[in-house]
């Protein structure tokens, strides 16, 4: 069994209210922090511990917050990002809507290192009611002064406000999020600026995933070193992986850095293995914007090493034999999915949340999710298939955020790696949309 | 809603709006515009009017197309009349993996509404949206603050819909009682 940094007391009856969390050792970080430390301090220890981004990209957030500017006179924020969107990623509802108080914890002392004297947590809209469990526990917080003017009687100030957006996968983005909290349309910025110079209402600003702003208490507790223990190389502490599709137990599970993807997905322990006895076809590991793999090139690199859940193993063979840690979106695909459907409806799902302001991502996302359309129902062209691979090509860099790309790298990767998948739909049209038709590496299994 | 009248934020909705503007620096009210459309939805029978946005300009001081923007923008917001109960049904890859697409089509042949609209009783409006961050207990249902998760059943469909039909409006008493938006009890 590995370490719980997060989720050692998920499941305590109560931990949502501020007294159990408090026996439970809550809010020592805060203590710590703001009694004994100075808020450079805090910095460093977060340095210390390699911590990388959980929100998909895996920046360094030592290095993120040390970037932020500190002009005198001028506020500054922290803002949460709990926008959860990537489809297949579900671990910070289940964090946030358990352990309100550990966000909450993470945020102060986070706020505290960052000279925030006001912070918002930006959630997503539809997870209206985990919105009211964290407005429970910030009053609980106000109450007990850990909020408010004078911290625990430190002199620092904070107040912390949550924020429902109202559908947009667009807004997990950090610059379409402070848009959004700025009362406008979620579309992203064009960088520069940064955030760290000018972020929400044009101040410097630090953007946070739920997951790492959560880290930090058993950070400033344990100290950067301790936590850096554990994991391989830069890829230091615990992960939350939400797994789902055709895994035996979906949910999420905390892993230790460095588990193997083989042990992750047949262990009793994780996923338990694939439902219905059946074999494990195709993995996308991190979210949906991250390439598809093979069951060969998930479990092991093209080199035939084991494949180890880090942000280096993972990537291990570029986008040719590899793949990226994400967000922790684990999806499972057994052996009757049909790669070809569940590439269109990646695509329908990029085009549906395209903010439309760059043309090779509003054009280019619907002409994938059209062509893809029609090759799944048997009306595709040998052709099309190169098209979709040169349409994905032409949005790559050519878009003012990242979503374009997230559109066109499971589109590549599926055709690099189930091509035939792809031709078979062009050679067998009536078969392809047979009510219950399922093939496999092209074959018809049943 | 009678379209003559012009419509009016109940007391309860009103201080619940003072509290939200309060969360942003005074010359940022602005940015209380998305909870404020929540609330407006909730108030005003599940769907906000081109009257309903009008007041929530008025109430923030902004131009109406500050709000139809971001109203069109958002899919959480109904710019169109809608049913009893709204049923957000995700349609993307996690859920369609465990069935999703059957569950749709389930519930159709139940509702007798097809995606997009609402059922002859008025009762349900079916809503296809993205991922709801539930996939590993697919397939889901979001209706309001409810998720219905692992519909993977006609069953389990159905005793859904029997809950819903069960819930009856009450009027909004106090937003402090409920913390955002809830017109149903359970
Ligand atoms: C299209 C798009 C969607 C994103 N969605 C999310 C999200 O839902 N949650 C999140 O934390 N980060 C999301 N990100 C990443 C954020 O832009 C940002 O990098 C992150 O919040 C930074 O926090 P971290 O460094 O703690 O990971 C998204 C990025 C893009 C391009
Ligand atoms: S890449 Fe797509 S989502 Fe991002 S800014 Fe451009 S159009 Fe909008
Ligand atoms: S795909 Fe349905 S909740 Fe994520």
């Amino acid at each position: 069994m590995g370490r719980k940094l997060l989720t050692e007391h998920i499941n305590v009856e109560g931990i949502d209210t501020m007294a159990v969390y408090r026996q439970h050792g809550g809010y020592r970080s805060v203590e710590k922090a703001l009694k004994t430390m100075t808020p450079d301090e805090v910095v460093e220890e977060v340095k210390k511990s390699g911590l990388r981004g959980r929100g998909g990209a895996g920046f360094p957030t030592g290095m993120k917050w040390s970037f932020l500017a500190k002009p005198e006179g001028v506020p500054r924020y922290l803002v949460c990002n709990a926008d959860e969107s990537e489809p297949g990623t579900f671990k910070d509802r289940q964090l946030m809507s358990k352990l309100p108080h550990l966000l909450i914890e993470g945020m102060i002392t986070s706020s505290y290192a960052l000279g925030a004297n006001t912070s918002y947590i930006y959630i997503r809209g539809e997870l209206l009611y985990v919105l009211r469990i964290l407005e429970k526990a910030v009053a609980e917080a106000y109450a007990a002064g850990f909020l408010g003017k004078n911290i625990l009687g430190s002199g620092y100030d904070l107040d912390l406000h949550i924020h429902p957006g109202a559908g947009a996968y667009i807004c997990g983005e950090e610059t379409a999020l402070l848009e959004s909290l700025e009362g406008k349309r979620g579309n992203p910025r064009n960088k520069p600026p940064f955030p760290a110079v000018s972020g929400l209402y044009a101040r410097p600003t630090v953007v946070n995933n739920v997951e790492s702003i959560a880290a930090v208490p058993v950070i400033v507790n344990e100290g950067g070193e301790e936590y850096a223990k554990i994991g391989i190389g830069k890829s230091t502490g615990t992960k939350l992986i939400s797994a789902c599709g055709h895994v035996k137990n979906p949910g999420i599970y905390e892993i230790e850095m460095g588990v193997p993807v083989e042990e992750f997905i047949y262990s009793d322990e994780y996923c338990g293995g694939i439902w219905k006895g059946r074999e494990l076809k195709a993995v996308v590991a991190g979210g949906s914007s991250v390439p598809i793999l093979p069951k060969s090139l998930i479990l092991k690199t093209a080199a035939g090493e084991p494949r180890l859940m880090t942000y280096e193993s993972l990537s291990d063979g570029g986008f040719v034999t590899g793949t990226m840690l994400g967000s922790g979106g684990f999806i499972a695909m057994d052996e009757t999915t049909c790669i070809v459907k569940n590439t269109w409806n990646f695509s329908r799902f990029y085009h549906h949340e395209s903010c439309g302001q760059c043309s090779p991502c509003r054009e280019g996302t619907g002409w994938l999710e059209k062509v893809l359309h029609r090759l799944e129902h048997g009306h595709g062209q040998m052709h099309d298939i190169d098209l979709i691979v040169n349409v994905a090509k032409q949005i790559e860099g050519n878009t003012i955020c990242p979503l374009g790309e997230a559109a066109a790298w499971p589109v590549t990767a599926a055709v690099r790696h189930f091509r035939d998948e792809f031709e078979w739909h062009v050679t067998h049209p009536h078969e392809a949309t047979r009510p219950g038709a399922v093939y496999h590496g092209g074959l018809v299994l049943a | 809603m009678n379209a003559s009248v012009k419509p009016e934020f109940s007391p309860a909705a009103q201080a619940e709006i003072q509290r939200l503007i309060g969360h942003y620096p005074a010359e940022r009210s602005k940015s209380a515009l998305l909870p404020i459309l929540h609330i407006a939805q909730a108030e005003f029978g599940g769907w906000v009017s081109p009257e309903v946005q009008d007041l929530v300009a008025e109430t923030l001081g902004i131009k109406p197309i500050e709000v139809y923007e971001v109203s069109s923008f958002y899919t959480m917001y109904n710019l169109k009349p809608v049913g009893k109960h709204v049923l957000e049904i995700c349609r993307t890859g996690p859920c369609m993996l465990r069935g999703s697409d059957e569950m749709t089509a389930h519930l159709e042949r139940i509702t007798g509404a097809k995606v997009g609209e609402t059922s002859p009783d008025g009762n349900f409006t079916l809503k296809e949206v993205e991922c709801l961050a539930a996939c590993g207990f697919a397939p889901i249902v979001q209706v309001r603050e409810k998720y219905y998760e692992q519909l993977d059943t006609p069953e389990a469909v159905d005793a859904m819909l029997d809950e819903l039909r069960g819930l009856v409006h009450r009027p909004i008493l106090s937003w402090e009682e409920t913390g955002l938006p809830n017109s149903l009890s359970l």
